[in-house]
C-alpha cells in the first residue's frame, strides 16, 4: 500500500492530525536536506514535502522563492531530488515523502522518465503546481499505474464542478489553499476555511489537509481542527534563511532550528 | 501544403486553448477561475457587435488607425531586389502596435466592474500603453518591470509614471521580462477579486494567446486590404519580429490561409545563435512550459529557464507565443534569428535613408527584409511590420556610440 494512505489510516486510528513540513531541496546547501528530513521526522513530521527548485516559481511568495534561488545558486535539480529521497530511503521505510514542485522540470525529464526514478527513489505522491487537471491527464494515469499519488490544490476560488472534477482525479489527499495568495502570505480566515473543507468533504473520501499561511503552533491547531492535516513550508524556510544569512554552515544548525519549530506545532496538534 | 491548406486556422486554438501539443492552461489552481471569468466574458463580448464597434471606433480615433503602409522606395532602391513596404504600427498613439492589444483587454476589464489592472513589461511599450487607457478609463494601474529594464528603458518608466501608474521594480531571477511576468502573476493570484491583468503579447494561459492575437489581427486585416489597393496583389512575403509574438502573430494570421504569402518571425540572435547568449527559442530552445502554457523555450538540461540576451529589452524573453510554436512545426512560418550588431545596422541605415528611427525590437525585422529582398525579384513585395518607433532606444544606442546624453 502506498505509504500515504497508510499513513492516514494510522492518524485516523489515533485520532491525530497530520503534520506536513515543507523544505526546499538544497536549501541553503546540498548537505543540509538530508539531516533535515530526518530531524524533522523525529520532532513528528508524518509526511515530508520537498520543493523542487525551479526559475520561475510563480506560486511562492518571497520566503520561498529566495530558498528556491540559494538552492539554484549551487545548480540543484529534480535528478538530485530523486537521488536524496533514495538515500533517504536507506534509512526511512515508512516516512511518505513528496515531491512539490513545477511541470518544466519534469516534462524535461519525460513524464514516464520521471516516474520510473521516482518509483525507483521511493516518492510516493506528486503535487505539481502548475499542472492543473485539465493538463494532467496523461501524467496522473500514468502516476496511477505506478502507484504514486497524484496530489491537486483546490483553492477558495475553486468552482463546484472543479472541486469535483479534482476529487475524482485526485489520490493521496487534498491540499485545499487557504487563502487567494503566494506561500506565505498572511491572510488566513479560519471560518472561510471551514466552509470550503467541510464541502470538498462531501465530494471525496480522502483526506483534506490545508497549507498557505500556517505559521505557528495557534494557526497550525485552529486550521487542523477543522481538517486531517497543515502544511507548513514558509516559516520554516524562513528559519533557513536567517541561518544562511549569518553564514551558517553545519547541517546540525539548520536540523536544530526547523525542529523546534516542528516540535512546537507538533505539540500544539496532539494537546 | 495540401495539409495547410486544409488546416481551419480560425478554429485554432482548441477549446481548451491547445495549438496541438501547444499552449493550454499550466496555472495554479487559483488563477482558473480569473481564466474561467476572462475566458466567458471574452466569448460573450468577441462576436457582439457593439462591442466590436466600439473596439474599432476607439483604434480610429484614439489609436489613429488605419496605420499607413508605406512603401519604401528609397530603401528598395538601395537594396536591390524585392520591393519593400512598411507597416507603420510605430504610428500609433504611443508609438508601438502593444496599444492595438491594451484597447481590447481595457474594454474587456471594463466589462468585468475591476478597477484595478497590471501588467508585465520588457521595453515598456506595452506598460506604456496599459498606462494609457489606464489613465483614459480611470483605473488603478501596476506595471511589473525587471530592475535591469528600467535602467535600459529609462524613459519609458518615467511615461509610466506621468501617466499615473505605479512602476513596482522586479529584483528576482534575472530582472527581466519573464521575472516581471512571474510578479504580475503573483499579484494577480493575490488580488484577484478586484484585479484585471492586462498581459503584453500573445503568450500565458489560455485565452490570453487568442484574445492578444484577434486584437492584434487587425495589423494584418489593414496590411491585406492596403496591398491588395496598392499593388493590386497579396503581398510575397511578410516579416515581423518576435519577442512574445504578438505584432508578428497579428500581421500574419489574417494571411494564413494565403498560401503564397511566405511568412517570417524574426527572433533575437543576441551575441550569435552559437554563443548561447540570446533570446531565440524557436531556432535553438526546445519545448516546455512556462508562463501558463506549452511553448518553445530556452532552458537548461534541468528544464530551469536560463537568461536570454538581446540589445532590445522587447525581444528579450526565454519563450514565446503558443501558436507560434505551433505554426513553426506545420511548417507555415519560417522562424530566423538576427543579431545585435545586425539589429544595430538595420537601426542607422532605415534611419539615414528612409527618416524613419525604428525600435530596436522592430529592426531585427529590418535587417531580416532587407536579407530577404535581397534574394528576391523586384515585381515581388515584402510587407515589413514596423512595430515601434526607436525613440524610447535613443539611449541605449548613444552608449553603444560612447556618448551621454
Ligand atoms: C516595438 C516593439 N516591437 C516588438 C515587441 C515584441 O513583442 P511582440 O513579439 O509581442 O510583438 C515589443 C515589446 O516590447 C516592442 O516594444
Amino acid at each position: 500500500m502506498n505509504r500515504i494512505k497508510q499513513r492516514f489510516e494510522v492518524l485516523k486510528q489515533q485520532g491525530r492530525k497530520a503534520l506536513i513540513p515543507y523544505i526546499v531541496l538544497g536549501d541553503p546547501a546540498a548537505d543540509v536536506t538530508l539531516p533535515v528530513m530526518h530531524a524533522l521526522v523525529e520532532q513528528g513530521a508524518d509526511i515530508l514535502e520537498l520543493g523542487v527548485p525551479f526559475s520561475d516559481p510563480t506560486a511562492e511568495g518571497p520566503v520561498i522563492q529566495k530558498a528556491h534561488e540559494r538552492a539554484l545558486a549551487h545548480g540543484s535539480s529534480l535528478r538530485d531530488a530523486l537521488t536524496l529521497v533514495k538515500q533517504f530511503r536507506e534509512t526511512d521505510f515508512t516516512t511518505p515523502v513528496i515531491l512539490m514542485g513545477y511541470a518544466n522540470p519534469i516534462e524535461r525529464l519525460g513524464y514516464q522518465h520521471f516516474i520510473e526514478l521516482a518509483l525507483d527513489a521511493g516518492i510516493d505522491g506528486v503535487l505539481t503546481v502548475d499542472l492543473p487537471p485539465e493538463e494532467a491527464g496523461e501524467f496522473n494515469q500514468q502516476l496511477g499505474e505506478a502507484g504514486i499519488e497524484n496530489i491537486f490544490l483546490l483553492a477558495p476560488t475553486s468552482s463546484d464542478k472543479r472541486q469535483k472534477m479534482v476529487a475524482e482525479m485526485a489520490g493521496g489527499f487534498i491540499y485545499y489553499v487557504s487563502l487567494k495568495g503566494v506561500t506565505g502570505a498572511g491572510n488566513l480566515d479560519v471560518v472561510s476555511v471551514k466552509q470550503h473543507v467541510d464541502h470538498i468533504r462531501t465530494l471525496t473520501d480522502l483526506p483534506v489537509c490545508v497549507g498557505f499561511g500556517i505559521k505557528d503552533g495557534a494557526s497550525a491547531r485552529a486550521v487542523a481542527d477543522l481538517s486531517d492535516g497543515v502544511v507548513v513550508g514558509s516559516v520554516l524556510v524562513s528559519k533557513m534563511a536567517e541561518l544562511a544569512a549569518r553564514a551558517e554552515t553545519s547541517p546540525r544548525a539548520f536540523s536544530q532550528a526547523v525542529s523546534s519549530l516542528v516540535a512546537e506545532m507538533r505539540d500544539a496538534l496532539d494537546n | 501544403m495540401n495539409k495547410k491548406a486544409s488546416i481551419d486556422f480560425n478554429q485554432m486554438p482548441d477549446a481548451h486553448g491547445h495549438f496541438g501539443p501547444y499552449g493550454g492552461r499550466f496555472v495554479s489552481e487559483t488563477l482558473i477561475y480569473a481564466l474561467d471569468e476572462l475566458e466567458s466574458i471574452y466569448r460573450s463580448l468577441k462576436d457582439d457587435p457593439e462591442f466590436q464597434a466600439q473596439f474599432d471606433y476607439d483604434l480610429a480615433h484614439y489609436v489613429g488607425r488605419p496605420s499607413p503602409l508605406y512603401f519604401a522606395e528609397r530603401w528598395t532602391r538601395e537594396t536591390g531586389g524585392a520591393k519593400l513596404f512598411l507597416k507603420r504600427e510605430d504610428l500609433n498613439h504611443t508609438g508601438a502596435h502593444k496599444i492595438n492589444n491594451t484597447i481590447g483587454q481595457a474594454l474587456l476589464a471594463k466589462h468585468t466592474g475591476k478597477q484595478r489592472v497590471i501588467a508585465e513589461t520588457g521595453a515598456g511599450q506595452h506598460g506604456v500603453a496599459t498606462a494609457t487607457v489606464a489613465a483614459r478609463l480611470g483605473l488603478e494601474c501596476h506595471v511589473f518591470m525587471g530592475e535591469e529594464d528600467i535602467q535600459r528603458q529609462s524613459l519609458n518608466v518615467y511615461r509610466m509614471k506621468l501617466l499615473g501608474a505605479t512602476v513596482v521594480p522586479v529584483t528576482s531571477g534575472s530582472r527581466t521580462l519573464k521575472d516581471a511576468m512571474n510578479e504580475a502573476l503573483r499579484d494577480w493570484v493575490t488580488n484577484v477579486d478586484d484585479t484585471f491583468y492586462i498581459i503584453g503579447t500573445c503568450a500565458g494561459p489560455h485565452p490570453y494567446p487568442e484574445l492578444v492575437r484577434n486584437f492584434q489581427s487587425v495589423i494584418g486585416r489593414e496590411a491585406r486590404q492596403q496591398s491588395l489597393a496598392q499593388t493590386g496583389k497579396l503581398p510575397d512575403a511578410l516579416v515581423a519580429c518576435v519577442g512574445g509574438g504578438s505584432n508578428a502573430i497579428g500581421l500574419f494570421h489574417p494571411f494564413l490561409a494565403d498560401e503564397s504569402v511566405a511568412m517570417y518571425g524574426v527572433e533575437a540572435g543576441g551575441f550569435g545563435l552559437g554563443t548561447g547568449k540570446h533570446a531565440a527559442p524557436l531556432n535553438d530552445g526546445i519545448p516546455g512550459v512556462l508562463h501558463g502554457n506549452r511553448t518553445y523555450l530556452m532552458e537548461d538540461e534541468n528544464g530551469q529557464i536560463i537568461e536570454t540576451h538581446s540589445i532590445s529589452a522587447g525581444l528579450d524573453y526565454p519563450g514565446v507565443g503558443p501558436e507560434h510554436s505551433w505554426l513553426k512545426d506545420i511548417g507555415r512560418v519560417k522562424y530566423v534569428a538576427i543579431d545585435d550588431d545586425e539589429a544595430m545596422d538595420a537601426f542607422r541605415h532605415l534611419t539615414r535613408i528612409e527618416g524613419i528611427m525604428p525600435a530596436l525590437e522592430s529592426s531585427h525585422a529590418i535587417a531580416y527584409a532587407e536579407k530577404l529582398a535581397r534574394k528576391m525579384d523586384p515585381d515581388q513585395t515584402i510587407v515589413v511590420n514596423l512595430s515601434g518607433r526607436g525613440d524610447k532606444d535613443i539611449l541605449t544606442v548613444a552608449e553603444i556610440d560612447g556618448i551621454t546624453l
